[in-house]
């Protein structure tokens, strides 16, 4: 299981393959408060970089970006009723969609961790 | 997520303890100011409807317009320098008693809002006026009202000094246990007190629904004033984002968002604003297109919106239920008092009734809204039960 990054603040989790997508701690605390999700509808099918999700904070609307191209398989209904659970736990309850990974060879254009974490020093 | 240098930014008087603090500062009004502090935005605004918030407003544009040669008869002296702004505003100033504010509204000659402000009559110095304006306006707003008073009045910035909101049902009991003549002020009132030697202009006012003062101090006593309120485990420092989610719930026009130079008050819901005795003589600029839409209506309406699903933000269409563009709202988000999203925008008169069901376009997509009544929280200023 790898996770990879998107100079956007996206992250990736690899489990075979499928990718479980979310925003990054990092990214969470810059947007603050989350108070609304727009979650992708299943079975969309994502082209890498295109818009896949809304995370809203109390001051503004941010888009969330597909990482690498695939579609949609699951989405995490508990953010619909409660949010903060972006800010609260992004890497785990916080996730956002899962998505059928299309193309593995796209992951090798992300960051890895060590990558990541130079991005955000 | 965007960096902006902070070159060519003003500091307040407050600037170290807010970065100390922890404060995220952005660019507002051409000051660096914090937008919110570690806590977050959401704790600051529920801490400030329950306690006391603590804000930095030192960007806003206090000053007084004091007369250059007094009579020695208040009475005369105030209807001297009243006389000066009132042809600029919307306001009676001249009926205002001594330490009274007021709301008003500087107005150009198309019955548009150059800036919304606080008036007031000086409760010992007759022929002063305090006067604050908002931050983005007032190089204007000062050369304007400068400018209409000539050689009669001198108009004596203080907006080098600091000017401090504590805001919130405790707001009171902190503020009166470091000045306890504050306890004498009814909401719109202000007096000066003096505080550890020096002097303090408080007025019981704010922007936030709740009760609360505003304190214009000099620049160097800033911190000391600071630190002292929030010495009281009551009192929390707060943002800019929490000062705008909570104007916001309490259905309070923003300039440069919900107000401009192209709305009249009657459009903007503040015809209390255009005050009776300045109605009856139609002697304010812009006064025929306002008492004519007061008369027969405006074509556009300021109305609040409860919002279904995703917050409906600034520019964002309102469409009836048919889905013609109706509106545009003017400022909307998260009220996190109600949990759920609100607006404030323009719509046309038959369709400001609350109840009405309407729509916002988010991001392309129709949602759901509703036209209620104003404030989305109700109002708690402290009003007393008798005038003196």
């Amino acid at each position: 299981m790898t996770t990879k990054f998107t100079p956007d603040h996206e992250y990736i989790r690899v489990e075979g393959t499928t990718g479980i997508v979310g925003i990054t701690p990092y990214a969470q605390e810059a947007l603050g408060d989350i108070v609304f999700v727009e979650l992708p509808a299943v079975g969309k099918v994502l082209k890498k970089g295109t818009e896949a999700a809304v995370v809203e904070s109390v001051k503004a609307a941010s888009e969330i970006y597909a990482p690498v191209a695939g579609t949609v398989t699951e989405v995490n209904e508990a953010l619909t009723g409660e949010p903060g659970l972006i800010n609260s736990d992004p890497e785990a309850a916080g996730w956002i969609y899962k998505i059928a990974i299309a193309d593995a060879a796209e992951l090798d254009g992300l960051l890895d961790d060590a990558g990541y974490a130079d991005l955000t020093k | 997520m965007a960096e902006t240098t902070a070159e060519d930014l003003k500091t307040t008087p407050l600037f170290e303890r807010h970065t100390a603090a922890g404060g995220r500062m952005v660019p507002f009004g051409g000051y660096s100011l914090p937008v919110q502090y570690p806590c977050g935005i959401m704790t600051e605004h529920k801490w400030t409807r329950e306690q006391a918030g603590l804000f930095d407003v030192s960007h806003m544009g206090p000053s007084f317009l004091v007369l250059n040669n007094p009579s020695g008869n208040a009475d005369a002296d105030h209807a001297a320098i009243s006389a000066i702004i009132e042809p600029l505003i919307s306001g009676d100033i001249a009926g205002l008693k001594p330490g009274q504010v007021r709301y008003t509204l500087l107005l150009n000659e198309t019955g548009g809002v150059i800036d919304d402000l606080m008036v007031a009559r000086s409760p010992k110095d007759a022929g002063t006026l305090y006067v604050v304006v908002n931050a983005g306006t007032k190089e204007g707003d000062f050369a304007r009202i400068a400018s209409a008073a000539g050689d009669r009045a001198t108009l004596k910035r203080a907006d080098d000094g600091a000017l401090l909101a504590l805001q919130g049902p405790e707001a009171v009991g902190v503020l009166a246990s470091l000045i306890p003549g504050v306890v004498e002020l009814g909401f719109m009132q202000h007096g000066s007190y003096e505080f550890e030697g020096e002097t303090i202009i408080v007025a019981r006012a704010g922007y936030t629904g709740e009760d609360g003062f505003e304190l214009l101090c000099p620049a160097p006593f800033a911190t000391k004033l600071w630190d002292a309120l929030l010495a009281d485990p009551r009192v929390k420092p707060i943002g800019l984002g929490a000062r705008d989610s909570l104007r916001l719930e309490a259905g309070l026009p923003l300039y440069g968002h919900d107000l401009d130079e192209t709305v009249s008050p009657i459009e903007a819901d503040l015809g209390f604003a255009v005050s009776k005795r300045r109605r009856e003589a139609a002697d304010f600029p812009g006064a025929s297109r306002i008492l004519a839409e007061r008369e027969n209506g405006p074509s556009r309406k300021r109305v609040g919106l409860i919002v279904e699903g995703a917050p409906a933000r600034e520019g964002a269409e309102i469409l009836d239920e048919a889905g013609t563009v109706v509106g545009v709202v003017t400022s909307g988000g998260f009220a996190p008092s109600l949990g759920k999203a609100i607006a404030m925008g323009f719509v046309p008169p038959s369709l400001a009734v609350a109840g009405t069901k309407l729509q916002v376009s988010v991001r392309g997509r129709q949602q759901s809204a509703e036209v209620v009544a104003t404030p989305f929280v109700p109002h708690r200023y402290f009003r007393k039960a008798t005038s003196s």
